[in-house]
């Protein structure tokens, strides 16, 4: 009796420890967010003289003035880029894994391989030629030179994950449906897409994080900063309000929330996507 | 079942295309380029063989960029990967109930910010007159502290080495969380009958069934760290004195600073040569994952 109680006590005192280190992990994670969301609600000066003391009065103002200086537009933007990016990736992509996936034709394996590989391309490598492509067909500067590239490039991913959910869907589901007089197009929507529901919403939200946080392309193929998205008009913030470090802060927590939420809201998918993808940035 | 041969065709070359156009052909093209002596606004462009990759390991500034994307590869293998996996393990034990849950989501959430706000963030918090590190180190010493985290050649590097730490062990350890989960519960009722402890569990059960995604982990870290670019852009922008350069932000620096698309086109295709081969690492793993 006394060796088992000795035992559970032994472990009790390993778990204490254990989640001491982890909740002190969990401040180093949580307490640089808190400190940006608590500045962003003070005055400048108040700021300036205590960094590290809770507003003596909630300062929503910086958020409004943040709204009004820009980040109206810059997040009008970012929804708007990240909305047909998403429905282009995510349409095109799964045709395309539904013709790998079911069909046998000339060229299936070169094809596939050719999109696989397009996993390993990393963006800077294409940046300068697209640049230039950009500018001759007169795309430069508009929501189209971000769009297209976007697409181009998680393309591979979403057709990489959706083609393996295929794959593993019986064909007796489709056959069925080609006897009812069904072509191979409208079993695809009618059929393949309703039950894809969860994968079709793991390569939204993935391919989503990465279009509202990409940096490099918005940085290089936008000049107008009416057409600037959030990371972009954050980082050109810095530089126009270099004395505004509350406005600064609250455009910093305006960029993060989206995401934030989203996670939180839909972990599950968000991390089956992730997990399968496993690329990061 | 399928009767016009064109069929898969038509599902199949709309993606098609759009990667090729706005993949490939830019990437065949940046090869091109890389052997030549060109600018953005002026049409001409002349051909000069090997001489930009010459010039190239003739610039200081690369060695000060290669050897940053080091030190950024190798600090994340250790934090990234291997406290990753410390947690991870730690998470998925018997000894924690639903508090992992809660733990687990919480490391998780800097990794869904975009890097320019955690980058811009974090150079707020190391700010020396205003920022959070200075002013909690002031808490714990006499006078105030006031340290230029960014500011001093010394810490630059080493200062936004430390914010990705912060941004992505979580996102490391979720990965290997996730393989963890998959090891079969009888692999370690029999360790348990051979009294086998947390620790030997952990050594010898655990460990061995999620080398795949160990070595898959691994080779994100290092190809993360070549592809470096937000996060030095938005903090320090490789200065002060072009210490903190790697080679994203160098690239950037020789094409829209100075001008000399080919110049840049030719460090393009050395991250190439880097990312690439990484990758290939890559993909040999992550397939044997899944047989």
């Amino acid at each position: 009796m006394k060796n088992q109680f000795e035992k559970s006590r032994f472990r009790l005192l390993k778990k204490s420890i254990i989640i001491f280190f982890l909740i002190v992990l969990t401040l180093l994670v949580l307490y640089p967010m808190y400190w940006v969301v608590i500045s962003s609600l003070k005055t400048n000066s108040e700021f300036l003289s205590s960094p590290l003391a809770f507003p003596s009065e909630l300062q929503f103002e910086n958020y409004i003035q943040a709204w009004q200086q820009g980040f109206s537009r810059y997040f009008f933007n970012s929804i708007l880029i990240n909305i047909v990016s998403v429905v282009l990736t995510v349409s095109v992509g799964a045709a395309c894994a539904y013709g790998l996936a079911r069909f046998k034709f000339k060229g299936r394996n070169i094809i596939f391989y050719t999109i696989l590989a397009g996993l390993l391309l990393s963006p800077q490598v294409a940046v300068l030629p697209l640049y230039k492509l950009l500018v001759r067909i007169n795309l430069y500067n508009t929501y189209w030179a971000l769009i297209l590239p976007y697409v181009g490039f998680r393309l591979p991913f979403a057709i990489f994950l959706m083609r393996s959910y295929f794959l593993s869907i019986p064909r007796e589901i489709e056959e069925s449906a080609y006897i009812d007089g069904c072509n191979s197009f409208t079993t695809f929507i009618k059929i393949v897409l309703p039950i894809s529901k969860p994968i079709i919403a793991s390569a939204a939200i993935v391919t989503s994080r990465f279009f509202w946080n990409e940096f490099l392309f918005a940085l290089i193929f936008i000049e107008d900063s009416a057409k600037y998205t959030i990371p972009i008009g954050l980082s050109h913030f810095r530089n126009t309000l270099t004395t505004n470090y509350t406005g600064m802060l609250a455009g910093i927590t305006i960029a993060a929330l989206p995401m934030v939420i989203l996670f939180l809201v839909m972990q599950k998918q968000f991390i089956k996507g992730l997990t399968a993808g496993s690329v990061k940035g | 079942m399928f009767k016009n041969k064109y069929t898969p065709y038509l599902f199949i070359l709309p993606a098609l295309i759009l990667i090729l156009i706005f993949v490939y052909i830019p990437i065949v093209q940046n090869f091109y380029f890389s052997f030549f002596r060109m600018n953005s606004y002026s049409p001409g462009q002349t051909f000069i063989g090997l001489d930009n990759y010459k010039d190239i390991f003739q610039n200081d500034i690369f060695y000060t960029a290669i050897v940053n994307n080091v030190w950024y590869a190798v600090i994340s293998l250790i934090v990234q990967v291997g406290l990753g996996l410390v947690l991870a393990i730690t998470l998925e034990s018997k000894l924690l109930g639903k508090e992992r849950k809660f733990f687990r989501t919480i490391y998780f959430i800097p990794s869904v910010i975009a890097i320019a706000a955690v980058g811009l963030m974090f150079y707020y918090i190391y700010n020396p007159n205003l920022g959070l590190l200075n002013a909690v180190i002031s808490m714990f010493t006499e006078g105030n502290f006031r340290y230029a985290w960014l500011g001093d050649p010394n810490t630059a590097i080493f200062a936004v080495i430390a914010m990705s730490q912060w941004q992505f062990t979580g996102y490391i350890m979720i990965l290997l969380i996730v393989a963890i989960q998959k090891i079969p519960q009888e692999l370690y009722e029999v360790a348990e009958i051979d009294g086998a402890s947390s620790f030997q569990k952990a050594i010898y059960v655990t460990i061995p069934q999620i080398k795949e995604m160990i070595l898959v982990t691994s080779v994100i870290t290092v190809i993360g760290a070549f592809k470096l670019f937000t996060e030095i852009f938005v903090t320090t922008r490789g200065g002060p004195y072009d210490t903190t350069q790697v080679l994203g932000t160098f690239m950037y620096k020789t094409a829209f600073f100075y001008d000399k698309m080919g110049y840049a086109a030719a460090i393009a295709v050395i991250i190439f040569f880097i990312t690439f081969t990484t990758s290939v690492f890559q993909i040999k793993f992550a397939n044997k994952g899944e047989d």
